[in-house]
């Protein structure tokens, strides 16, 4: 029997075995706090990702790799910075990878999605990296996504052969850290070794040929909120709302690189749309096909991000002409599924589509250009990049009720929560 | 530099040439700041390059000289000693800390070293004493100590110089702290740039052995048995880091471990571990010589004795110099002949920015430490480019295991490329700084805590510098969207 000690966590005094895990002890406490990398079974644990970091005496420390010791003050969420700090850590992890949730295999099973819509993240505060990175498809069992991996180790330590040997480690240093594959072993994996690889790496990194994960998109455990108890996102909302004068207020909405899914969400809405444009008119926006605007408006819906240069005279004029600006949909909020062209040059792009393409024409040698036509961009921007974007609301596409409790908070200041089913990243 | 050496060479930097001969690659600092340009090539030194001195280099190499027999004895550069309180760098009478041994307990051995109140010289101040004490509590029946000689914070070298021109007093300083720990396993972790100095330092050894000052029963007062190895390390800054230095030497990644055990608890093959860098060893021998007393009379009250301070960049006479510490940051300019300084660097890229409104500050602890490097930058540089240049070193050096500093010190990096273009806006500095403060406070070793050290610190010192250079409109508009560079590469790949 080890013994009873005695430490602080968030101003109340708890009683505790020397020496255990500071982040079991403040569970066991019941106080919640997030972790990623963090994985029982390995001992010491990894530390690698930060997300669980709480302040010790002051200072900032993983607590998944801190010992309990007597009189220790711990501050999980007194201090909301804290919050704000552990949410950082995983938009950092959001723009260092390429995360695109609505194509990946592990998407509604994935621990950094989950982690997101625990804390809240609706958008990345750090500009996306969009580093190339590859997709190994060289080992005989597994695929490795590089473009997914956080780097966590998990699966460095965690996975061995029969014989003991490890199959991954880490090469590189600095961004281009990378799991690094032995082949020879990881031929020698199990199919139920293999399998645990995919599990327990917490990203749709590590894929099992010609296995995939049991249960169905839209049914998986951060899908349907599983963990989380009822409670409800932790959005963290904006100091912007519009002014309170009687009359009507207008709305106006754009498609920008979007596949007007976030529009289709909209109308989603079913018999509710009927009850909005009673409260609201529309200005500009394809729903009424109103072409520009034709008076100040309240609140600007944009979707789609960037990827030519119409669509940053639009939004610059959105931004002139609305007095918030809300991005829906990921595409809008860091560029999404277009943006997976962001890894590459902008003339490898153009060439594949007009020039190699299975659809090309034999002999094929020009790229279309015209006046009339918008110029691309070289990667597809996320609006926040172009101009200030007041509210983000996440999904590929958003829920249409998401997408309404927010309307009306920001027109007419009802407040409103948003359930994890609501809040999603495909 | 780079065009002579691919003109010679036919390699570009960052590849081979043709034939293979001849591969061309960028580095880190490799500890040579006071006689640059300076190159590694097979890892022996050549330096205070010009074109015409890269082209007789490059013609010898093609007909076959080895790159020993061509290459530079590099120079000591010792600049200034303070007289008389000259601690470190007077002469060097072999064995003279040694032979106190015969008189001293290991407990009087660590006594002396904390009365004479002696920091680490690594960088992390740690009170030296301390550390060997706990070190001796650590109960176990193998111990180590090794001397860190990884020198990989950019623009220092004075570890360097003291392995070069007294060795002898570095092994002298580990067989101290050998004999006060109870540790009978030495190593010298040299960093793979200083590969040159492996074989001095391996004569050093040999000569101690004949001497019987290493080896099996040292004359000591109480039985005493030590030897040191030389082990190359590869080329990584982190491995600088104590914990990553052990792992290192065990042969794995140089990672930093989770901080659950001190080394001197738990450190080299999981055994109680004496890590100390250099200078620190050099200074505890003349402790033992010429005594506590006399290092407790100089410098200052809280750092006692004198510190080897590495200075390059914009000034007549880089160089090695021994201060007493406490001398103030415009005596230090004013004795290395920087002209027309406009901003050091104190302590290397993960130190302190200083601007000249700080000049009357004193480097000492009351005031201003210095790990060793102390790089001088003149109004002909530019800030910007500076930081960028920092930023780059921690964006390749970062071990990669830790969120903050691997994605942090990235995203920093293309932050200050904005501002380099000329796109930032007031936001962007205050990004800078948030961001900044946030991988200092979460980064899992101390080269993500203080990674952002320099660009935090210059925005607040150089305000006049940074105002010129950001958008200051508050418009909505993101200036920072530069619409024609977008458009750039389409424009040409329509254009054929
Ligand atoms: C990123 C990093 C790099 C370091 N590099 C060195 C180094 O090159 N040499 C050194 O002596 N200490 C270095 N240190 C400090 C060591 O971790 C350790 O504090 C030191 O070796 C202890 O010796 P001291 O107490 O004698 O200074 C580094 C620390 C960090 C965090
Ligand atoms: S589901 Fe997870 S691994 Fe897949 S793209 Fe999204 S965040 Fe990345
Ligand atoms: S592959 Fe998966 S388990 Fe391995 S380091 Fe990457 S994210 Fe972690
Ligand atoms: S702070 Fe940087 S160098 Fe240190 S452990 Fe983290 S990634 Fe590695
Ligand atoms: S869960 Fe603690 S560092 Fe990852």
């Amino acid at each position: 029997m080890q013994n009873l000690i005695t430490i602080t966590i968030d101003g109340k005094e708890v009683q505790v075995r020397d020496g255990e895990l500071l982040l079991n002890v403040i569970r066991k406490a019941g106080v919640d706090v997030p972790s990623l990398c963090y994985y029982e079974h390995i001992d010491p644990p990894l530390g690698t990702c930060r997300v669980c970091t709480v302040e010790v005496n002051g200072r900032h420390v993983a607590s998944c790799t801190t010992l309990a010791r007597n009189g220790m003050n711990v501050v999980v969420h007194d201090d909301p910075t804290l919050h704000d700090t552990r949410k950082a850590m995983v938009e950092m992890l959001f723009a260092e990878g390429n995360h695109f949730c609505p194509a990946c295999e592990k998407s509604g099973d994935c621990d950094l999605q989950g982690m997101g819509y625990q804390l809240g993240v609706n958008v990345s505060r750090f500009p996306h990296l969009f580093v190339d990175r590859i997709i190994d498809y060289n080992p005989k069992r597994v695929v490795i996504e590089h473009n997914r991996c956080i780097r966590c180790r998990r699966c460095v330590d965690e996975v061995l052969t029969t014989d003991g040997k490890r199959v991954f480690s880490f090469a590189n240093r600095g961004n281009d850290t990378e799991v690094a594959i032995d082949y020879e072993q990881e031929a020698t994996l199990t199919e139920e070794q293999a399998v645990h690889a995919m599990h327990i790496c917490p990203t749709g990194a590590i894929l099992v040929r010609g296995k995939s994960l049991a249960r169905p998109f839209g049914d998986r455990k951060y899908d349907i909120g599983e963990l989380a108890n009822g409670e409800t996102v932790p959005v963290v909302f904006p100091d912007v709302h519009a002014l309170k004068n009687g009359e009507k207020k207008v709305i106006a909405t754009v498609s920008l690189a979007g596949c007007f899914g976030c529009h289709m969400s909209m109308l989603d809405l079913d018999m509710g749309i009927l009850d909005l444009v009673e409260l609201v008119e529309f200005n500009k926006s394809p729903l009424t096909d109103i072409k520009h605007f034709t008076k100040k408006v309240d609140l600007g819906i944009i979707e789609g991000g960037c990827c030519n240069s119409e669509n940053v005279e639009v939004l610059r004029e959105f931004r002139k002409k609305c007095r918030i600006l809300v991005a829906i949909g990921e595409c809008a909020i860091w560029g999404g599924l277009p943006a997976m062209r962001n890894t590459l040059p902008l003339r490898e792009c153009l060439e594949e589509a007009y020039l190699h393409s299975f659809t090309s024409e034999e002999g094929a040698a020009i790229i279309p250009q015209s006046e009339d036509i918008p110029k691309i961009l070289d990667k597809v921007y996320a609006c926040n990049e172009v101009v200030d974007i007041d509210f983000f609301i996440p999904g590929c596409p958003p829920s249409a009720n998401h997408i309404w409790k927010v309307v009306k908070n920001l027109l007419f200041d009802q407040e409103y929560s948003v359930l994890f089913p609501e809040f999603k990243y495909d | 530099m780079k065009q002579a050496f691919e003109k010679e060479t036919g390699a570009t930097l960052g590849g081979t040439d043709a034939s293979g001969m001849f591969g061309f690659y960028e580095t880190s600092c490799i500890g040579l700041s006071d006689q640059e340009p300076a190159a590694l090539i097979d890892f022996c030194p050549v330096t205070e390059l010009t074109p015409q001195k890269v082209k007789t280099v490059v013609a010898k190499l093609k007909t076959g000289s080895p790159a020993i027999s061509i290459c530079d004895e590099p120079k000591n550069n010792i600049r200034y000693t303070p007289g008389e309180n000259t601690f470190i760098l007077k002469d060097y009478e072999p064995g003279a800390a040694l032979r106190n041994l015969k008189e001293l307990e290991p407990v009087e051995v660590i006594n002396s070293i904390k009365e004479a109140g002696l920091m680490g010289m690594g960088g992390a101040f740690f009170p030296t004493g301390i550390k060997w004490e706990t070190c001796r509590k650590s109960v176990s029946n193998r111990k180590f100590v090794v001397c860190n000689a990884d020198e990989g914070e950019p623009g220092t070298f004075k570890d360097r110089v003291l392995l070069n021109t007294m060795p002898g007093l570095v092994i002298e300083g580990m067989a101290l702290g050998a004999y006060s720990v109870g540790a009978s396993e030495g190593i010298i972790y040299l960093r793979a740039e200083y590969r040159w100095l492996k074989e001095k330092i391996e004569q050093t050894l040999e000569d101690f052995r004949e001497k019987g000052w290493l080896g099996d029963h040292i004359p000591a007062k109480q039985p005493f048995s030590f030897d040191i190895r030389v082990q190359l390390g590869a080329g990584a800054y982190v491995c600088g880091e104590e914990t990553a230095l052990l792992n290192s030497l065990e042969g794995k990644r140089g990672e930093p471990r989770t901080r659950r055990y001190f080394p001197v608890e738990r450190g080299y093959l999981a055994k109680p571990t004496l890590v100390n860098n250099v200078e620190t060893f050099a200074t505890a021998a003349r402790i033992l010589e010429s005594g506590a007393e006399k290092m407790r009379k100089l410098g200052t009250k809280d750092s006692p004795g004198t510190k080897l301070i590495s200075i390059s960049g914009d000034c007549a006479k880089p160089g090695i110099y021994e201060i007493e510490w406490g001398m103030r940051l415009g005596d230090l300019l004013a004795l290395c002949e920087a002209n027309d300084p406009y901003y050091v660097q104190v302590s290397g890229p993960s130190g302190v920015a200083v601007s000249m409104k700080e000049r009357n500050r004193r480097l000492c602890k009351e005031d201003l430490l210095c790990g060793g490097s102390f790089m001088v930058f003149d109004k002909t540089r530019d800030l910007l480019q500076i930081l960028h240049n920092f930023s780059n070193f921690f964006k390749q050096e970062s071990c990669g295991i830790c969120t903050p500093c691997r994605a942090g010190n990235f995203i920093l990096n293309r932050k200050l490329e904005k501002l380099q273009l000329g796109l930032g806006s007031l936001r962007d500095l205050v990004e800078l700084e948030d961001w900044g403060a946030t991988i200092k406070q979460n980064s899992r070793c101390g080269l993500g805590q203080m990674s952002p050290n320099s660009i935090v610190d210059a925005i607040h010192k150089f305000p006049e510098y940074f105002d010129q250079r950001v958008d200051k409109s508050g418009s909505r508009l993101n200036m920072g969207f530069d619409m024609a560079a977008a458009v750039r590469e389409y424009e040409e790949a329509v254009k054929e």
